[in-house]
C-alpha cells in the first residue's frame, strides 16, 4: 500500500480524484443555495398574492367579506398549507384555521415566525409557520401564512440528498481511482517483476501478456521483442568472443612458440632474420582476420549504412571478375561471367566487392576441375546474383552453419582462409535488405556442385559513368 | 625526404619515427593538432604524414587549412578502419593516400615514396631495356613489342612510374583495380605473375622483382 501511495498512476489517480469531487461537491453546494433561496421566495410570493386577493374583498366587502373567504379558502384546501386567522382587538379568534393567535417572533416587520402543532388529521410533526400580519380597522388583527413543515421537509430530504450523492461520489470516486490504479499497478508490477528478473540474469523471462490488445499489451509486446533481439545479439556476441578467443588464441600460440624456439636456438643473424619475418607475416594473418571481423561488425551495425549510394552491381561483378579470371584459368577452370549490362542498386561498393570476391574465391579454392559460372540479373525488383561451381558442394545441413563466423568444414582445414568470408557475405545481405543462400549447382548429380544465390532490392535511377581510378588519370597531356 | 608527423598516440609516433629515420628520412613531430598545423605552415616538407584523430584540431581539418593556404605537400593520411569514410577519400582525391592502422611500415613507406613521385608529365616510361609509350599503349623489350591486356599494361605503368620502389599488394589493388577489397588468396601474385611471364621470360636479366613480406618493384637488375 505504501508502494502504491508513492507511484505515478496513484498520484494521478488522487489528483483527478481531488479534482473530480470538489467539481461535484461545488456543483451540489450551488443546487442547494439556488433551491433553497427559491423555495423561500416562493413562500413569501404565495403569501403575498394571498394578501393581494384578500385585501381586494376587505376593501369591497369589509370584515364579513373576509371571514366569507377566508372560511372558504380553509374549506377548498386538502392539506392545511395556508393558515389564516382573525382576531378582535382582544386576539380572540373570529375566523381562520389557527386555534389561537401565536406566541410568535418578528422575522422582519410585517413578518413573524412561529411554531405550528400537529392536529388530528394532520399526522405531520410539529413545524414552523411563516407569516405576515396586519392591523384592520377596529383593531381587528389579520394573520396570512404557510405551514414551512412542507418546505422544512422538502428541505431535510433535498439536504439528505445532496449529501448522499456527496458521500457516493467521494466513495465512488475513491473506489474507482484505487482500482484503475491497482489495475495499472498490477501490469507495470509484472513487468517490473520481469525486468528485475532479467537485471539477475535470467534472460529467458518474458513479459505475460493478457491477450487484450491494448496498449499495455502492446508495451508488453515491445518489450519481449526488444528483449528477444538483445538476447539473440547477446548469444551472437557470446558465440563471436568464444570463437575469437578460440581462434587467434591458436594464431597467438603458435607466433609465441616459434619465437620462444628461435631464441633457444641461437640463431645466427640470418636465421633471426627468417624467424622475424615469419612472425611478421603471422601478426599480419591475425590482423587481415581482425579486420575481417570488423567489417562484418560494420556491415552488421548498419555503421555504413549512410554511405549507402547507387551504385552499377554488374559493373562490380565484372571488375571483381576480371580480378580473378587468371586465378580460375591458373587453376584450369572454366570461369564464366554473364551479367545485365548495367544493374542499379542502392549499396556500399566496397561490401558489394568483397560480397562478390568472397564467393568467387570460395568457389575457385573448393573446385578443383570443372566450371564456375558467375551471373548477375535483374529479375523485376530484385537483382540476382548467382555464383555456381562443380565443386564438392555442401551438404544441405550444414549449409546454414558455413555462414556463421569462423565455421570451417571439415576438409577445408587445410586450404587457407578464416572462416569470415561467408559471414560477411550475410552481413552484406542484411546490410542491403537481401538475402542470401546455399544450394546444390547440380541436384542429384555428383559431385553437386554448390550455387550461392545472393538478392538485393533493385534500384531506379540511372548511373553516372565511373571514372578510371584517379592514379591513372595523371596521363601526359 | 623531409618529412613532417603529427600523431598523438607516443607509441605510434615512436614507431613512424624510427621507422622513416632508419629508412633515411629526416622527421619533425608534432603530437597535437594546432602545433602540427603551426609546423606544417612554417616548415618545408617533402610529404606529411597525418593521424586522422587529434587532440586540439583533427587531421582532415589541417589538411584543409593547409590546402586553402594554397599548401600542395602531399599528405598520407592514418586512420581507424571505421573512419574512411567519403570525407577522407574526397579530401585525398587530389592524389594524397591513407594507410589503415594498424599498417605495417612497408606499407607506409611504399605508398610515401609513391606519393611523392608524382606529376612527371613523360609520354615514354623506360625502366632498362624495357619500354613503355604511353601515347600508343604499346610496350617493348629490347625492342620486341609485348602483347599485354589493357589491365596487365595499367599494372605494368604502375610499376613502371614507380620504378624501383616497393610497390605493396593492397597500393596494386587500389590503384590498378581501383578497389580496397580484402582479396582472400593472394590474386595479385598471379596478376604479376602473368606479367613477369610476358616481360622477363626469355630474358636473362629480370625487370619485375619480388620483395619478400612487403610486394613487386621493378628494376634494372
Amino acid at each position: 500500500m505504501l508502494r502504491l501511495l508513492r507511484t505515478n498512476a496513484f498520484r494521478l489517480a488522487a489528483g483527478y480524484f481531488a479534482l473530480f469531487a470538489a467539481s461535484v461537491l461545488a456543483l451540489l453546494a450551488f443546487v442547494y443555495l439556488s433551491t433553497a433561496d427559491f423555495v423561500e421566495k416562493q413562500t413569501e410570493a404565495t403569501i403575498n398574492a394571498e394578501i393581494r386577493g384578500l385585501a381586494t374583498q376587505y376593501e369591497q366587502n369589509g370584515l364579513h367579506g373576509l371571514i366569507d373567504l377566508i372560511n372558504a379558502r380553509i374549506a377548498g384546501q386538502q392539506i392545511r398549507a395556508t393558515l389564516y386567522l382573525i382576531t378582535d382587538d382582544r386576539l380572540n379568534p373570529i375566523a381562520g384555521n389557527l386555534s389561537a393567535w401565536p406566541a410568535a417572533t418578528t422575522v422582519r416587520p410585517g413578518w413573524i415566525e412561529f411554531p405550528v402543532e400537529a392536529r388530528d388529521r394532520d399526522a405531520r410533526e410539529t413545524g414552523s409557520a411563516l407569516a405576515s400580519i396586519f392591523v384592520l380597522r377596529d383593531g381587528y388583527r389579520l394573520l396570512v401564512g404557510r405551514d414551512l413543515r412542507d418546505v422544512t421537509a422538502f428541505r431535510s430530504r433535498f439536504n439528505h440528498t445532496l449529501g448522499w450523492t456527496a458521500l457516493a461520489t467521494v466513495a465512488l470516486g475513491l473506489a474507482g481511482g484505487l482500482f484503475s490504479t491497482r489495475n495499472i499497478m498490477r501490469r507495470v508490477e509484472a513487468m517490473n517483476r520481469t525486468s528485475e528478473n532479467i537485471i539477475r540474469g535470467d534472460f529467458s523471462q518474458r513479459v505475460a501478456l493478457d491477450g487484450s490488445g491494448d496498449e499495455f499489451d502492446q508495451l508488453s509486446a515491445n518489450l519481449n521483442a526488444i528483449l528477444e533481439r538483445i538476447e539473440r545479439l547477446m548469444t551472437g556476441m557470446r558465440q563471436v568472443t568464444e570463437n575469437i578467443a578460440h581462434d587467434l588464441r591458436t594464431p597467438l600460440a603458435r607466433l609465441r612458440a616459434r619465437l620462444e624456439i628461435t631464441l633457444l636456438e641461437r640463431p645466427d643473424a640470418d636465421r633471426s632474420l627468417e624467424a622475424l619475418r615469419e612472425t611478421i607475416a603471422e601478426a599480419d594473418r591475425l590482423l587481415a582476420t581482425f579486420n575481417a571481423l570488423l567489417r562484418i561488425a560494420e556491415a552488421e551495425a548498419g555503421a555504413r549504412r549512410h554511405t549507402l549510394a547507387l551504385v552499377d552491381l554488374a559493373e562490380i561483378a565484372r571488375s571483381m571478375a576480371e580480378l580473378y579470371a587468371p586465378v580460375a584459368e591458373e587453376k584450369g577452370l572454366a570461369f564464366t561471367v554473364e551479367t545485365d549490362p548495367v544493374i542499379v542498386v542502392r549499396g556500399d561498393r566496397l561490401l558489394l566487392s568483397q560480397m562478390i570476391v568472397n564467393l568467387v574465391d570460395n568457389a575457385l579454392k573448393y573446385t578443383s576441375a570443372g566450371t564456375v559460372a558467375l551471373t548477375a540479373r535483374r529479375q523485376g525488383t530484385l537483382v540476382r546474383i548467382e555464383i555456381a561451381d562443380s565443386g564438392p558442394g555442401i551438404p544441405a545441413d550444414r549449409r546454414e552453419v558455413v555462414f556463421d563466423r569462423f565455421v570451417r568444414l571439415e576438409g577445408s582445414r587445410s586450404t587457407p582462409g578464416n572462416g569470415l568470408g561467408l559471414s560477411l557475405v550475410r552481413a552484406v545481405a542484411t546490410l542491403h535488405g537481401g538475402d542470401v543462400s546455399l544450394d546444390d549447382a547440380y541436384p542429384g548429380r555428383s559431385p553437386r556442385g554448390l550455387k550461392a544465390v545472393f538478392t538485393l532490392p533493385a534500384s531506379e535511377g540511372s548511373m553516372a559513368p565511373r571514372l578510371p581510378p584517379v592514379a591513372l588519370l595523371r596521363k601526359p597531356a | 625526404m623531409r618529412i613532417l608527423v603529427v600523431e598523438d598516440d607516443a607509441e605510434a609516433a615512436a614507431y613512424l619515427v624510427k621507422g622513416l629515420t632508419e629508412s633515411g628520412h629526416s622527421v619533425d613531430l608534432a603530437a597535437e593538432g594546432r602545433s602540427g598545423l603551426d609546423r606544417a605552415r612554417r616548415g618545408t616538407y617533402d610529404a606529411m604524414i597525418i593521424d586522422r584523430m587529434l587532440p586540439g584540431l583533427d587531421g582532415l581539418s589541417i589538411i584543409h587549412a593547409l590546402r586553402e593556404a594554397r599548401n600542395q605537400t602531399p599528405v598520407l593520411v592514418l586512420s581507424a578502419l571505421g573512419e574512411v569514410d567519403d570525407r577522407v577519400k574526397g579530401l585525398l582525391a587530389g592524389g594524397d593516400d591513407y594507410v589503415v592502422k594498424p599498417f605495417a611500415l612497408n606499407e607506409l613507406l611504399a605508398r610515401l615514396a609513391a606519393l611523392t613521385r608524382r606529376g612527371n608529365a613523360e609520354t615514354r616510361l623506360v625502366v632498362a631495356d624495357l619500354e613503355m609509350d604511353l601515347l600508343s599503349r604499346k610496350v617493348t623489350r629490347a625492342g620486341r613489342e609485348v602483347e599485354l591486356l589493357p589491365r596487365e599494361l595499367r599494372l605494368l605503368e604502375y610499376l613502371m612510374r614507380n620504378a624501383g620502389h616497393v610497390v605493396t599488394r593492397t597500393m596494386m589493388l587500389e590503384k590498378v583495380w581501383d578497389s580496397h577489397v580484402d582479396p582472400q588468396t593472394n590474386v595479385i601474385d598471379v596478376h604479376v605473375g602473368r606479367l613477369r611471364q610476358k616481360i622477363d621470360k626469355g630474358f636473362a636479366r629480370p625487370l619485375l622483382h619480388t620483395v619478400r613480406g612487403a610486394g613487386y618493384t621493378l628494376r634494372p637488375e
